[in-house]
């Protein structure tokens, strides 16, 4: 290697070595903050204290986690199965049971797609209210259920679904709902796979609609409670950065278990 | 209608049990099944509100009480001085950082498409990791780590970079600076791992026969990797046009809801919110503001558009 050569892959790894410590830090200053005291975290103490029980107990003391966590789990998961379902299905009626009529439909929900959700969110949040539904899981699932994004995903996806496999099943007298649930299904695991975990994760972290449409205790989910401990006069970050652990664990696990999936889900909703 | 639909059907069948009418009604009708509850919930959680919402920007009123307004509310936008700043806001948000996290992520992403390269998986995995935090624990992450006295100031007075603590939360400008901090921390990986995928598609050959002549590195970046990656960078320059528009949870978790110091990170999802929210409801004039974000939106793209064809046929 030339010398040029040499300083030049030198620098490449100074500054990628940088940019993955900085993309870290935040992490690590997350779990260092949850064993501190409030005082040591804003006046920046980055090593690890002996604060992480008060900080626990402080944190359990304020909120009330088991309900909390109930009810962030049970719309992220009720809403991911929901999603998959309705927009796997559209995904490959689209792809499969193709009309010109049909595929002016999927042009103009593409369009759709760069409608912004600010623009959409009062008139949602009426038509929730007029249903006398607010303060419930189900306002908060149902409007994201038929998902413009995972539709587009699953038909690009349903291109590379073998054609002879519908083929023989229709020759073995499957009805089309058969083949979709006994063939297409199982074949595309992966697919499932990589969906799951981006609508797992929007849910999860989902903010302005709950903020919106959960107003009452015992209602709320993490973020929601996350966030309302952060615009206290004086913050407890020892507590909370503990409450951010706690919220960002179940998707750092997630994304560590399926990472190979997850990046090609991403990757494959552009090709 | 099942006729002219059954005449337009695309797919391709080379062979038939049942009789072609027959087979193509059946089409047409599991065609219609499979995407139905999709579109239902479609036109009732989409279509009617976006009609709805069009309908009451014409309106004014308070509440729940209102009439025809006409151009009232569009008047009202050109005089209204919180929009215009928290306008002006979001497009210095879009301006400035779009363009730095689209370049970071193009730089980084060619870096780790080296081959000989070491530790790539270690070096995309930890640029990645900050898409998986939401956008509430890193906000309240960032606001704990800028704090007046907190870790970031001590660092730069440690490393000299300022003799003076940065007044991060205080003050305008460098409020502002925080929220563009904040996005591209938490975008740059995203948007890299698109290019990183569609940078492995393209044939190293090309690579190499541009090596063999004499092409520089830099060189071959910008000739080979970026025309190639057109439509991938389009796509995720729409994306993140969208995404800094519809700016919220950021903004309102690191100025605990206010859009603070005196307004100077405002942005237009913000103050439709609290329009809506806060304030005496004004449905109407709320709906007129959060159009603005559409039209914009659609300006951009087209746009973008226009700018990534033009250029096409000269490469």
């Amino acid at each position: 290697m030339s010398p040029a050569a040499f300083i030049r892959r030198g620098i490449v790894y100074a500054l990628l070595s940088i940019a993955a410590f900085l993309s870290v830090f935040p992490f690590y200053w997350m779990v260092v903050g949850a064993t501190n005291k409030s005082a040591d975290i804003v006046t920046g103490k980055p090593t690890f204290g002996g604060n992480l029980f008060a900080n626990i107990a402080t944190f359990f003391a304020t909120i009330d986690v088991p309900r909390v966590f109930f009810n962030s789990t049970f719309i992220a998961v009720l809403g991911t199965v929901l999603t998959l379902a309705v927009s796997s299905l559209a995904g490959y009626g689209f792809e499969m049971f193709r009309s010109r009529f049909r595929e002016h439909i999927f042009a103009f929900m593409l369009l759709l797609l760069s409608i912004p959700f600010s623009a959409l969110m009062v008139p949602l949040f009426v038509m929730i209210s007029a249903a006398h539904i607010t303060n419930t899981f189900l306002a908060v699932i149902v409007p994201s259920i038929s998902s413009i994004f995972i539709i587009f995903y699953f038909r690009q996806a349903t291109k590379a679904f073998p054609s002879e496999l519908r083929d023989a099943a229709r020759v073995d007298g499957l009805k089309e709902w058969q083949i979709f649930l006994y063939i297409y299904m199982p074949v595309m695991r992966s697919t499932y796979a990589a969906a799951t975990i981006i609508v797992f994760l929007a849910n999860w972290n989902n903010y302005l609609w709950p903020l919106i449409v959960l107003s009452t205790p015992d209602t709320k989910t993490v973020t929601l409670v996350v966030s309302a401990l952060t615009s206290a006069y004086t913050p407890d970050y020892g507590m909370i950065l503990f409450g951010t652990v706690l919220a960002t664990l179940p998707t750092l696990i997630i994304f560590f278990l399926l990472q190979r999936q997850f990046v090609q889900g991403l990757v494959g909703s552009v090709k | 209608m099942t006729q002219t639909q059954a005449r337009d059907s695309v797919g391709p069948r080379t062979w038939r049990f049942t009789s072609p009418a027959r087979l193509a009604r059946g089409e047409q009708i599991n065609g219609w099944l499979f995407i139905a509850p999709a579109l239902i919930l479609l036109g009732i959680f989409m279509i009617y509100p976006i009609i709805w919402s069009l309908w009451m920007s014409v309106q004014v009123g308070k509440g729940m009480n209102f009439s025809f307004g006409g151009w009232t509310n569009i008047i009202r936008l050109t005089k209204d001085p919180v929009f215009l700043r928290a306008l002006t806001n979001t497009c210095i948000f879009f301006v400035v950082q779009v363009p730095i996290m689209i370049v970071l992520a193009l730089l980084f992403a060619n870096a780790l498409n080296d081959d000989r390269l070491r530790f790539r998986g270690l070096f995309r995995t930890a640029i990645f990791l900050p898409c998986v935090t939401s956008l509430i624990a890193y906000s309240t992450l960032f606001k704990s780590m800028f704090a007046q006295d907190g870790v970031v100031n001590k660092a730069l007075l440690f490393l000299h970079v300022t003799s003076d603590p940065i007044p991060w939360l205080q003050d305008p400008f460098w409020a502002k600076v925080l929220i563009i901090i904040a996005i591209t921390w938490r975008w740059t990986g995203y948007n890299m791992v698109f290019y990183l995928a569609a940078m492995q598609n393209i044939d190293r050959s090309i690579y190499e026969a541009a090596r063999i002549d004499g092409v520089p590195a830099w060189a071959r970046f910008t000739h080979i990797t970026i025309p190639m990656l057109k439509p991938v960078i389009l796509f995720t320059t729409i994306i993140s046009t969208i995404g800094t528009l519809q700016l919220f949870d950021e903004v309102y978790n690191l100025t605990a809801g206010t859009g603070g110091p005196s307004d100077s990170t405002l942005t237009i999802a913000l103050y439709i919110y609290n329009l809506t929210f806060k304030f005496m409801p004004s449905f109407g004039y709320s709906a007129t503001v959060s159009w603005v974000i559409v039209v914009i939106v659609g300006i951009l793209s087209a746009l973008q558009f226009l700018i990534a064809r033009d250029r096409r046929p000269s490469e």
